[in-house]
């Protein structure tokens, strides 16, 4: 059975590796300073994707990311792996969204892609640690959601079949398709890039790069359909404008503070029989132990 | 109307401990709002099951009680809360940050339009004033969350849209019984008027759930270890340690990645929170994600070889040197000084 697949994919500042430099005079995190990479739990969805895609001749793999144009990163990545287009969703009118008014861009968008059988998102953005787009998304297309999937078992008559792991074990799932899944890091990895395909999309760009660059890719890419990666601005969706960004978040962001701990006054020892005893002997007086 | 509204999971008959937590919380919350606390509770076979709610002080009690609600699969309960939120209109709505919470929440604010804050650390109540519009709004909720991996602190608010949403991890408010004795209204809702049958196209064809044999949350002493420990042989002698003075083992991340123990051991923002009596840390440097979730220890002892380890600061009682030379003379000096 063929399938019309998504993968929705976010490009993230590396939060796991914020260097002292990533944080502002004032407190606030200089995201310029941060490597950009493939949120980790997207690539994830992307392995569930490409396996359904293994298991399932004929079936699409579509990547969309919205975010500024150097995401088109993400779609060059996840074309390395084996997926067969993507589209880049990128306008200033999406600045600052929250959760909610970026599930509504992304869920405009989706309608251009026509009939879908399943979205596959990660569970977790980094950046943000909400796990609210996914779910999000579901519920503005009107389909049906699995989260926490550690692993797509089978897709067969249009059902679907999960595996989730949440807290304290593991769900088996099975519902109607369309359906929109997102996956956890504790699922399969996904696979490497693959060197052929590496080779065949290393032009890949999105229009504003091909403007932007000083090298020529214009002429390669035109003459090649799977070079050019899609990029739509919010004229390109059917969407209410005062739904995106600023206008469309609920919520704001009162303040933004540097984490400080107050230091404490503390009393030091060694590993010195002596030091170790006397510690012992005032803890055990003081009852904080025995 | 307007109230304070807390969505209780349940997991074989027992309210979870996220749940009542918040109940805690959403109590005191009430109270500084002049407002009523309201438990929503969806599930099967939920007789009596107010008084395992009422002593947190719940005022009105809302049970949707239909064998199709259990287990939890996430349209019939998102359904439910959203008819009933259309209904009654909360001003607050708090869930637990878990596979459940995490999974409903978006739904509903999506629904609803109105804004969730994930994973809040703490919540208060107070006042915002928008210069642009010059409008000043009082008794907001302030969701106050870490952000960029734990580097910031954000406070959020929702100034427009009701209700305001909040999720929260397990084990990061206090879980505390307001009265014993008292006791809320009952509010039976009619299930059929909530759902509607292509809410169950999900079924749930296995399950298993284990009960966790490990509870870190309410021991007294934590020992917890880091990547200090070198290996899962040098995090035995915590728990030896452990077992001679009664206390629990804990760890932090980089330890728990490094395979020395099990994730439920794990204290930190994308841990547990906890708050002992004692926390004795070793061999762990201290990085904000793991202080996070130890701060309010009422005492805190850092075994390290590096003196200048972050966590240091916090502690009270600093002992510099080898974990492998440190605690076995803790075990020792217990035994010859104890009775
Ligand atoms: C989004 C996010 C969430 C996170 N959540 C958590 C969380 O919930 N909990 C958590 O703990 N971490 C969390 N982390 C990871 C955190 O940033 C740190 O990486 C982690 O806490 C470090 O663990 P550690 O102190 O054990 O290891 P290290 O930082 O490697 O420190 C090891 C310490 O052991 C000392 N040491 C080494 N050998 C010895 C010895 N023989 N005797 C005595 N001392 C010795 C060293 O001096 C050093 O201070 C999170 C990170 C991110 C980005
Ligand atoms: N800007 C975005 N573009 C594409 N996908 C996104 C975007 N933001 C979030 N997602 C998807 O939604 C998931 C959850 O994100 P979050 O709610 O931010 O934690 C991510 O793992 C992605 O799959």
């Amino acid at each position: 059975m063929s399938l019309n697949i998504l993968v929705l994919a976010k490009q993230v500042p590396d939060t796991r590796n914020v260097g002292k430099d990533a944080m502002t005079a004032e407190g606030t995190v200089n995201r310029a300073a941060l490597a950009a990479i493939f949120n980790p739990e997207d690539l994830n969805a992307l392995e569930q994707a490409l396996r359904l895609k293994d298991q399932n001749p004929g079936t699409t793999v579509t990547v969309l990311t919205m975010g500024p144009f150097r995401a088109a990163e993400i779609i060059r990545e996840s074309l390395y792996r084996g997926a067969d287009k993507g589209f880049v969703l990128s306008d200033r009118a999406f600045a600052g969204s929250d959760t909610l008014a970026t599930s509504y861009a992304l869920s405009c968008a989706i309608r251009n892609l026509g009939n879908i059988d399943l979205i596959i998102c990660g569970r977790q953005a980094i950046d943000g640690d909400t796990a609210q787009v996914g779910p999000q998304v579901a519920e503005k297309l009107g389909m049906n959601q699995i989260t926490y999937a550690e692993e797509i078992q089978s897709v067969k008559n249009d059902i679907i079949r999960v595996k989730r792991r949440v807290e304290k074990g593991i769900e088996i799932l099975e519902g109607p398709l369309p359906m929109l899944v997102t996956v956890n890091g504790t699922a399969a990895p996904c696979r490497p890039r693959n060197a052929k395909l590496l080779m065949k999309y290393k032009y890949a760009r999105i229009p504003n790069e091909l403007q932007a660059s000083n090298e020529d890719y214009t002429t390669l890419c035109n003459s090649r359909d799977f070079l050019q990666i899609g990029e739509w601005s919010v004229n390109d969706i059917v969407c209410d404008n005062s739904e995106l960004g600023l206008s469309g978040s609920p919520t704001k962001v009162k303040k933004i503070e540097n984490v400080v701990f107050q230091a404490k006054e503390s009393k030091t020892f060694t590993a010195s029989d002596n030091d170790i005893e006397s510690l012992i002997q005032e803890l055990i007086s003081n009852h904080t132990i025995g | 109307m307007n109230n304070l509204f807390v969505y209780c999971e349940i997991e074989d008959g027992v309210i979870g401990d996220v749940s009542l937590e918040l109940l805690t919380k959403g109590r005191s919350l009430a109270n500084q709002l002049k407002c009523q606390l309201e438990a929503v509770v969806i599930g099967h076979n939920l007789a009596g099951i107010e008084k395992q709610l009422f002593p947190y002080g719940v005022d009105v009690l809302h049970i949707a009680d239909d064998p199709r609600l259990a287990p939890f699969t996430t349209l019939p309960h998102s359904s439910i809360l959203i008819n009933l939120f259309k209904e009654e209109k909360p001003q607050i709505a708090l869930m637990g940050a878990t596979s459940v919470g995490r999974d409903l929440g978006p739904r509903i604010s999506s629904a609803l339009h109105s804004g969730l804050t994930a994973d809040c650390t703490s919540l208060e109540i107070g006042s915002h004033e928008d210069k642009k519009v010059e409008k000043i709004y009082d008794n907001l909720l302030y969701q106050i969350r870490p952000a960029f991996g734990g580097n910031i602190v954000a406070t959020i608010i929702n100034p427009e849209c009701r209700p305001q949403m909040a999720t929260v991890r397990e084990g990061v408010m206090k879980k505390e019984i307001f009265d014993a004795k008292y006791k809320g209204r009952i509010h039976q809702l009619n299930v059929a008027k909530y759902v509607s049958n292509s809410d169950f196209a999900i079924s749930v064809i296995e399950r298993h759930m284990e009960k966790s044999r490990i509870n870190i949350k309410t021991s007294p002493i934590l020992i917890s270890g880091g990547y200090g420990m070198g290996s899962k042989e040098g995090f035995q002698m915590l728990f030896d340690l452990a077992s001679v003075i009664g206390a629990e083992v804990g760890a932090s991340r980089a330890a728990v990645d490094a395979g020395f123990c099990e994730h439920e051991r794990q204290v930190g923002q994308t841990g547990v929170t906890v708050r002992p009596k004692l926390y004795i840390a070793c061999g762990i440097s201290g990085q904000i994600q793991h202080i996070a979730g130890m701060q309010e220890s009422a005492l805190i002892i850092s075994i390290n070889n590096d003196p200048a380890a972050p966590i240091n600061k916090i502690a009270d009682y600093v002992i510099t040197g080898d974990v492998e030379t440190v605690i076995p003379k803790m075990i020792k000096y217990y035994k010859k000084n104890s009775k």
